[in-house]
C-alpha cells in the first residue's frame, strides 16, 4: 500500500523507544498478582495447594519490589507509560521511593499474612476464597502505590475495596456482617468521595496524569475551586486512613474477621489512605494544603489523642489494637501537617514501621488467643509461664508500636517531633508526644495482664495456679511454623528497623524530597520541566 | 446547560445525603445508589456538554473539524457505573444478610461487634 498524506507521525503522540528492561519492574508486581489471582480463583477448590500458589506468587512480588526499589533508588523516579501513548494521554505508571519502599513492605505484609493463613485459615474458608482476595488485596495495594495517574488511582483503590469486603465476612458469623456492614458502606463513600472530588479536579484542570496536575495545579495562582478540591480529597482520604472524626468504621469492624484478615487490613489499608494523602493532597496541591493546614493538625492531634485513649478503655486486645492503629494514623498526618521534609520522611518512616509492627500486633492477638484461649483482657493472664518467648516478642512489638527504643516505632516520632519543632508547631510535637505516654501506659496494662500476672482474673497475683499433684505447670507451647516464621520475619524486621534506621531514613528522605519538590517527579513523566 | 445539570447534581447529592442519613439500612442503600449516579453525572458535566457533533476526522487531518464531545469523561464514567453497580448488588446482598442474622435493619440496634455495656477493662495495674 502506498503511503498516503495522512500518514500519522507516530513520534508526536507516542513513545517510539522499546521499554528499559529495568523499568518493565513497575508492572511486573501487578501482572504477578493479577495472573497469580486469576490462577488462585480457578483452583480454588483444590484447597491444599492454595496456600503454595500465594506464597509463590507473593515471593516472587517481593523480590520484583526489592528489584524495583533498588532501581528507583539508583536512578530516581521511574516512568512506564500504557500503550506507549506519550503522557499525560497515556495511563502513567510512576515510582518515586515512598511508592516503591511502601510496595515492598505491602508485598512482606502480605507474603507474612499468607504463610501465617496456611495454619489458620481452613479449608471452607479456602474454597470460599481466601488466596485469591488476599493476592487481589496486594495487587490493589501495588496498583496504589506505583500509579501516576489520579482516576487509575481511584480504580486501585476499589480493587482493594472489592477483595477487602470479600474478607472481612469470610466465616459469616453475626459480628463479622455486622462489622462488614459498617466497613463497606462507609469506606464505599470515602471512595465515592475520591471520586467526586477526582471529577471536580478534571473539570477544573482537564488532565487525570499526577505529573501534568502538578504542573497546571502551580499554574491557577489560587483559583477557588482547587481549594474546595482539596478539602473533599481530605476527607475522603482521612476517612480512607480512619483519621477522628472519620473514623468509627474502623473500631466497629476490624476486629470481627479472622486475626490475619485483620493483620492483612491494619497492616495495609489504612497506609494505603495516609499514602493517597500524601501523594495527592501534599504533592498534587501544595498550595491548598498549606491552606487546609491548621484544619489537618488539627484531625493530626484529635486522631492521636483520640486513638490512645481509645486503647486504654478496651478490654478486647483486638479492639484496643483496632485503636492503636487510630493513633498511629494519627502521627502520619501530623507528618502531613507539618510537611516539611523531615517531617514527611517520618511519616513515610512511621508508615514503613506501622505496616510491620500492626500486622504483627493483629497476629500476636491470634497467638494470644491460641494459647491463652480468649481476647480479653480480664481471661487472660499467666501467659509468660506458657510461653516466655511469646512474652519477650509482643513485649518487643509493643513497646514499638509506644515508640519506645531500641524498636522501630522510635525514629519516626523523633523525626516528626523535629520537623514540628522545626516548623513552630509545638503543639503538635507535644501531641505525639503525650499519645505516645498514654500507649504506653496502654500496653504496660495490655503486657502485664497477658503475660506477667500469675493467671486470669479470680488467682492471685505473681503466684502460679498449683496443680494438684504438685507438679510444675509449666506447660511449654509450641508453635506451629506458619506461625513462628511470620512473626520471626516481623519482629526481626522491626528490630532492625530500630537498631539499623539510617538506611531506611535515607529511603524515607529520598520520598520525600520527591513529595516536597516534585520537579524529579514531573521530569521522569515529561522528560523536562513544561 | 451545564448550570442545569450541575444543580441536579446538587440536588441529588442532597436527596443522597439525607437518605444516608436515616437509621434504617435499605434507606442508606438507596442514598448509595443515588449518591454513585449524581457523582457519575458530576464527572460527565465535568467534562463539559456539547451539542451533538459526530466526531469524524476527515481524510487529511489529524482532528475532527469541529469540537466534538470529549470521550474521557465519558470512559471514567463507564468505569464507576460498572464498580458503583456491583457493590451496590454487594450491599444489597450484604444489607439483606445482615437483616436475616441480625433481625433489624436499624444500624443502631446492630450491637453485635461492638455490645453495649461491654466490660471495662481491668483498672490499675
Amino acid at each position: 500500500m502506498a503511503v498516503s498524506s495522512n500518514t500519522v507521525d507516530i513520534a508526536a503522540a507516542m513513545v517510539t523507544q522499546p521499554v528499559q528492561g529495568a523499568d518493565w519492574l513497575l508492572v511486573t508486581p501487578l501482572l504477578l498478582t493479577m495472573a497469580g489471582g486469576a490462577v488462585a480463583i480457578m483452583l480454588r477448590k483444590k484447597t491444599a495447594i492454595q496456600p503454595w500458589i500465594a506464597i509463590g506468587v507473593i515471593s516472587l512480588v517481593v523480590l520484583s519490589n526489592i528489584g524495583l526499589l533498588a532501581h528507583v533508588l539508583d536512578h530516581g523516579v521511574v516512568t512506564m507509560v500504557m500503550g506507549g501513548w506519550l503522557p499525560p494521554f497515556g495511563i502513567a505508571f510512576t515510582a518515586d521511593a515512598m511508592g516503591a519502599f511502601f510496595a515492598l513492605s505491602a508485598s512482606i505484609v502480605a507474603l507474612c499474612a499468607a504463610i501465617y493463613a496456611a495454619g489458620s485459615i481452613e479449608a471452607s474458608e479456602r474454597r470460599y476464597g481466601f488466596y485469591p482476595f488476599l493476592i487481589l488485596l496486594l495487587c490493589g495495594c501495588t496498583g496504589a502505590f506505583l500509579t501516576g495517574d489520579i482516576f487509575n488511582l481511584y480504580v486501585w483503590f476499589e480493587v482493594l475495596l472489592i477483595s477487602a469486603v470479600g474478607m472481612i465476612v469470610l466465616g459469616n458469623d453475626k459480628a463479622q456482617i455486622d462489622g462488614g456492614v459498617k466497613y463497606a458502606i462507609l469506606n464505599f463513600v470515602a471512595t465515592t468521595l475520591f471520586l467526586m472530588a477526582t471529577g471536580l479536579l478534571y473539570g477544573l484542570v482537564g488532565t487525570l496524569n499526577m505529573a501534568d496536575i502538578i504542573v497546571k495545579v502551580s499554574q491557577l495562582e489560587g483559583q477557588g475551586p482547587i481549594y474546595g478540591i482539596a478539602a473533599i480529597y481530605f476527607l475522603a482520604f482521612a476517612m480512607k486512613a480512619a483519621a477522628f472524626p472519620v473514623n468509627f468504621w474502623l473500631p466497629a469492624s476490624y476486629h470481627t474477621p479472622r486475626m490475619v484478615v485483620s493483620a492483612v487490613f491494619g497492616g495495609l489499608l489504612t497506609k494505603v489512605g495516609v499514602y493517597a494523602l500524601l501523594r495527592v493532597v501534599l504533592m498534587l496541591m501544595p498550595e491548598p494544603r498549606e491552606w487546609l493546614g491548621d484544619i489537618i493538625s488539627l484531625v493530626a492531634i484529635a486522631t492521636m489523642i483520640a486513638g490512645a485513649l481509645g486503647a486504654l478503655a478496651q478490654t478486647d486486645i483486638r479492639r484496643m489494637t483496632g485503636y492503636i492503629v487510630i493513633s498511629g494514623v494519627g502521627s502520619m498526618i501530623a507528618g502531613l501537617a507539618i510537611a516539611n521534609q523531615v517531617a514527611v520522611a517520618g511519616a513515610i518512616f512511621y508508615a514503613v514501621h506501622s505496616f510491620f509492627c500492626i500486622t504483627a500486633l493483629y497476629l500476636l492477638a491470634g497467638v494470644i488467643n491460641r494459647i491463652g484461649g480468649s481476647f480479653s483482657l480480664r481471661e487472660l493472664g499467666g501467659l509468660y509461664n506458657k510461653s516466655p518467648l511469646v512474652a519477650a516478642v509482643s513485649l518487643i512489638l509493643l513497646l514499638a508500636v509506644a515508640g519506645l527504643p531500641p524498636f522501630s516505632g522510635l525514629w519516626p516520632k523523633v523525626m516528626l517531633v523535629e520537623g514540628a519543632l522545626e516548623s513552630g508547631r509545638s503543639l503538635l510535637a507535644a501531641s505525639i508526644l503525650i499519645s505516645g505516654i498514654l500507649l504506653t501506659i496502654a500496653i504496660g496494662r495490655y503486657w502485664i495482664y497477658a503475660f506477667w500476672r500469675g493467671g486470669p482474673e479470680g488467682t492471685v497475683d505473681g503466684t502460679l495456679v498449683p496443680q494438684s499433684d504438685g507438679t510444675a505447670t509449666v506447660a511449654s507451647v509450641s508453635l506451629p511454623m506458619t506461625v513462628t516464621v511470620p512473626m520471626a520475619i516481623l519482629t526481626g524486621l522491626v528490630i532492625y528497623l530500630g537498631l539499623f534506621p539510617e538506611g531506611v531514613m535515607a529511603i524515607s528522605t529520598q520520598g520525600a524530597a520527591s513529595l516536597v519538590d516534585p520537579t524529579a517527579y514531573v521530569q521522569s513523566v515529561f522528560g523536562v520541566w513544561p | 446547560m451545564e448550570f442545569v445539570i450541575a444543580s441536579l447534581v446538587g440536588l441529588l447529592m442532597s436527596a443522597s445525603i439525607y437518605l444516608m442519613l436515616s437509621k434504617k439500612l435499605v434507606r442508606v442503600l438507596m442514598g448509595i445508589a443515588i449518591l454513585g449516579n449524581s457523582v457519575n453525572l458530576l464527572i460527565f458535566t465535568g467534562g463539559r456538554i456539547t451539542r451533538s457533533v459526530p466526531p469524524f476526522i476527515p481524510e487529511g487531518s489529524y482532528l475532527p473539524l469541529e469540537q466534538t464531545a470529549n470521550p474521557l469523561p465519558q470512559a471514567l464514567v463507564l468505569t464507576a457505573i460498572v464498580i458503583s453497580f456491583s457493590f451496590l448488588a454487594y450491599f444489597l446482598v450484604l444489607g439483606y444478610r445482615a437483616y436475616q442474622e441480625l433481625g433489624t435493619d436499624d444500624v443502631l440496634e446492630m450491637r453485635v461487634a461492638e455490645p453495649k455495656g461491654d466490660e471495662k477493662p481491668p483498672l490499675g495495674y
